[in-house]
C-alpha cells in the first residue's frame, strides 16, 4: 500500500440498467476520489444516482444492472472480481448500512444470532467468544440491555434499536470504509439525534472512513466535511462542506440549497427548481440540468460539461464562473 | 364570536389487543380550527397525528369525543347523514403514487368525486375538471394521461385537484409533501399557500418536517403519545417553546449548513401506546421531571399558548407577542 494511494478511487464509473423500456444510465461517468479517515457525503434527489454508485462498490446492484469503468480499493480495482472475493471485500473492507434495517437484517434469527455470524465469517474465533464479543458491540452502539437484545429477533427492536444493531454488524467485521445510504431516514428526528451521534463517535473512535448518502443536507452538514452533489446520474460539484453551504456554485447546487426550508430563517421561503427530475431513460442532452437552469445557454444543451477546478471546489457547469460572479 | 369551523373535543381512539390490553392511539385531544387559518400538527411517528385527521373526517369512528363541524357534532351521524357533509372536508395523503389508481386517467380520477356526489355532468363535467386542472397548475393535455406519465409532484396537483372537485371548506393534508424531493416540495408547498388564500380553505396541515410547518402554518399544535402537549401560533412555539418535548424537537432539526450533530436531547424511545406511563406520559423521558410529574397527568391550559406540563414557564401576556 502506497501512503499517497486514496482508499477510494472511483473512475468513470457507469451504472446502466437494461429495462423493457431501454436502457437506464442510472450513473454516468462519475469520477470521485475518497482519502483514507475522510467523511464524504454524497447528497441528491430522486434518481441522482447516489445509491446505485454505493451499491455497485461493491457489486450490489440488481441482476439488470451493469458497472462500467473503475472502482479501486487502494489500487485494486474492484469492478468483475469474481464474486467469492466480492464477499471477501464486503463486511471486511466495505460495509454498508441501508435506510431500512428491517429489510436488510434477516428477519427469522436473533440479533445474536447475526452479529456471531458476521464475527465469525471475518475471524477465527470461537462461538463462546463470538457471542461475548456480539454483547460488546451492541454495547459499543449503546443498546441497552444489550444481553437480552442478543436473544430478540430484528422485529422486536424499534426503528432506532434496528439501527444501531444494523451498524453494530457492519462495523463488527472491521471494515475500512462504512457506506450509510440514508441511515436515519426511517428514524423520527430525536432517534436521528442518537444515531448520528453513535456514526460520527465511532467513526473517530475507529479511525473509519465514511461515505454518508443522502437526500437531506441536514444530515449531511452534520456529519461531513467534503459533500458531493449528484444530480441524474452526474457529479455536478464537490466542495468542501463549507465552501458548498457559504458559496455554493452548480446552479442545482444553488437551486437545491434554497428550496430546503429552514427552521432558523423564518422569512426566507423555500424557492423551488422549475421543471422536474429528468427521465433517465431520456435524459437531457449536454449538462443534464440545462432545461431547469437559470444560467443555461445553447453551449449547455449541446455540450456535457466536465469537472473543472473553480475557485476552490470541482464543478460541471460551463458557466460556473458567471455563477460565482 | 363566530363558530369555529371545526371542534374536536375530548377526541379518543383506543384499539383493544388481544389479553385485555388497549393501545390508545388519541387519547383525548382537543383542538379548535378557525375558518381560513392553518394549523400545523406535529410529532413523531405514532403520537396519533394521522388518527387525530382520519377521526376529524369520520373516516374512522371515533371510540368517544366530539367532533363539530360548523357547530354540529358529526361524531354520532349516520353514514347517510353524513355524505353531504363530506363534500366539505377533503383529506390528501402523502403519497400520491399510491392515491391514484393507476387504470384510471387524470380526468376520471378528478372527475370521480363529482360523479359520486351527483355534481356536473356531461361537458359540466369536463370543463369542470379542466378548470380544476387549471387551478392546481396543469395544462388541459394532462387530461388524458395515466399516473406512470406524471412526476411526482404533478400526481400531488391531481390528487389536490380531485379534492378542490367539491369546493371544500377543509383540507386535511397528511404528510403532503414527505414522498416528494425538496426541489418539488418547495413548489407544491408554494402552491399550498398560494391555493389557501386564493379560496379561503381552511388547513389541517400534518407533518413531522418543522420547517415545513413554520413555512405554511398560522398556528402549531405538538402531539405525543396521543396527547397534545402544547399549542400556540406558530412564531411562539418556535421562538419561545414551553414544553421540554417541543424544545427537543426543535433541538433535534438539523439546519441545511455544517452544524455538527445537536447533542441528543432525548434519551430513549417513545413508549408503547399500550403502555402509557402514569401521570406525564412524556415524564420517563423528561429533562425536568419532577416527583408530581410520575403522579398526575398535567392538562392542556392557558389562553393562546397552551401546554401540558407541570413544569413549564409561565404563559407571557398575550401582547408580547403576535
Amino acid at each position: 500500500m502506497r501512503a499517497d494511494q486514496p482508499l477510494l478511487r472511483v473512475a468513470g464509473l457507469s451504472v446502466r440498467f437494461d429495462t423493457p423500456d431501454g436502457e437506464v444510465r442510472a450513473v454516468d461517468c462519475v469520477d470521485l476520489v475518497v482519502d483514507r479517515g475522510e467523511c464524504v457525503g454524497l447528497v441528491g434527489e430522486s434518481g441522482s444516482g447516489k445509491s446505485q454508485l454505493a451499491l455497485a462498490l461493491t457489486g450490489l446492484l440488481a441482476a439488470n444492472g451493469r458497472a462500467t469503468g473503475s472502482v479501486r480499493l487502494e489500487g485494486r480495482e474492484l469492478l468483475g472480481l469474481p464474486e467469492r472475493e466480492l464477499r471477501a471485500v464486503r463486511g471486511r473492507r466495505i460495509a454498508t448500512v441501508f435506510q431500512d434495517p428491517m429489510t436488510a437484517l434477516a428477519p427469522h434469527l436473533t440479533i445474536g444470532t447475526q452479529l456471531v455470524e458476521t464475527i465469525r465469517a471475518h475471524a477465527t474465533v470461537d462461538r463462546a467468544t463470538a457471542r461475548t464479543q456480539a454483547r460488546d458491540w451492541l454495547e459499543r452502539v449503546r443498546v441497552p440491555d444489550a444481553a437480552t437484545r442478543l436473544r430478540q429477533y430484528p422485529h422486536e427492536l424499534s426503528g432506532g434499536l434496528r439501527q444501531r444493531a444494523m451498524i453494530a454488524i457492519a462495523l463488527a467485521a472491521g471494515p475500512d470504509l462504512l457506506v450509510a445510504d440514508e441511515p436515519t431516514t426511517a428514524l423520527d428526528v430525536t432517534i436521528q439525534a442518537q444515531v448520528l451521534r453513535l456514526i460520527a463517535d465511532l467513526v473517530q473512535a475507529r479511525g473509519l472512513t465514511l461515505m454518508l448518502i443522502s437526500h437531506d443536507l441536514g444530515v449531511i452538514g452534520a456529519l461531513c466535511r467534503r459533500i458531493v452533489v449528484m444530480y441524474a446520474g452526474t457529479v455536478v460539484e464537490d466542495a468542501v462542506a463549507t465552501t458548498l453551504f457559504d458559496r455554493p456554485c452548480h446552479p442545482y447546487t444553488r437551486g437545491l440549497l434554497a428550496a430546503v426550508p429552514d427552521l432558523a430563517r423564518p422569512d426566507h421561503r423555500a424557492q423551488p427548481i422549475p421543471g422536474h427530475i429528468p427521465n433517465l431513460l431520456a435524459p437531457p442532452s449536454g449538462c443534464r440540468f440545462h432545461p431547469r437552469c437559470p444560467l443555461a445557454v445553447d453551449r449547455c444543451a449541446q455540450e456535457k460539461p466536465a469537472l473543472r477546478e473553480v475557485e476552490g471546489r470541482r464543478v460541471a457547469c460551463h458557466r460556473a464562473e458567471e455563477a460565482l460572479a | 364570536m363566530t363558530v369555529p369551523l371545526l371542534e374536536i373535543e375530548g377526541l379518543a381512539k383506543r384499539y383493544p389487543l388481544k389479553g385485555g390490553r388497549v393501545v390508545r392511539a388519541v387519547d383525548g385531544v382537543d383542538l379548535t380550527l378557525r375558518a381560513g387559518e392553518s394549523l400545523g400538527l406535529v410529532g413523531e411517528s405514532g403520537c396519533g397525528k394521522s388518527t387525530v385527521a382520519r377521526l376529524a373526517l369520520r373516516l374512522v369512528p371515533a371510540s368517544a369525543g366530539a367532533i363539530r363541524f360548523e357547530g354540529e357534532d358529526i361524531a354520532p351521524l349516520s353514514d347517510a347523514a353524513l355524505r353531504p357533509l363530506r363534500r366539505h372536508m377533503q383529506l390528501i395523503f402523502q403519497n400520491p403514487h399510491a392515491a391514484l389508481n393507476p387504470r384510471r386517467t387524470v380526468f376520471a380520477s378528478v372527475a370521480e368525486p363529482l360523479v359520486v356526489q351527483g355534481a356536473a355532468h356531461g361537458d359540466g363535467r369536463l370543463a369542470r375538471v379542466t378548470t380544476l386542472l387549471r387551478q392546481v397548475g396543469l395544462p388541459e393535455s394532462f387530461l388524458w394521461r395515466y399516473p406512470h406519465e406524471l412526476s411526482g409532484g404533478q400526481k400531488q396537483r391531481v390528487c389536490i385537484a380531485r379534492a378542490l372537485a367539491l369546493e371544500p371548506k377543509l383540507l386535511v393534508l397528511d404528510e403532503p409533501t414527505s414522498a416528494l424531493d425538496v426541489s418539488v416540495q418547495a413548489q407544491i408547498l408554494e402552491f399550498l399557500q398560494d391555493l389557501r388564500s386564493r379560496f379561503g380553505l381552511t388547513y389541517l396541515f400534518i407533518s413531522h418536517n418543522l420547517a415545513v410547518v413554520r413555512q405554511v402554518c398560522d398556528r402549531v399544535a405538538v402531539m405525543y403519545l396521543g396527547r397534545i402537549v402544547e399549542e400556540a401560533p406558530v412564531g411562539a412555539i418556535f421562538t419561545a417553546p414551553r414544553h421540554p418535548y417541543t424544545r427537543a424537537l426543535i433541538a433535534s432539526v438539523l439546519p441545511p449548513r455544517p452544524s455538527g450533530i445537536p447533542e441528543a436531547p432525548l434519551g430513549g424511545d417513545v413508549p408503547n401506546a399500550a403502555e402509557i406511563p402514569p401521570g406525564c406520559r412524556f415524564a420517563p423521558r423528561c429533562p425536568l421531571r419532577m416527583e408530581r410529574c410520575t403522579r398526575e397527568d398535567p392538562a392542556l391550559t392557558g389562553a393562546t399558548h397552551r401546554v401540558a406540563c407541570w413544569a413549564a414557564t409561565p404563559e407571557e401576556p398575550d401582547h408580547a407577542r403576535n
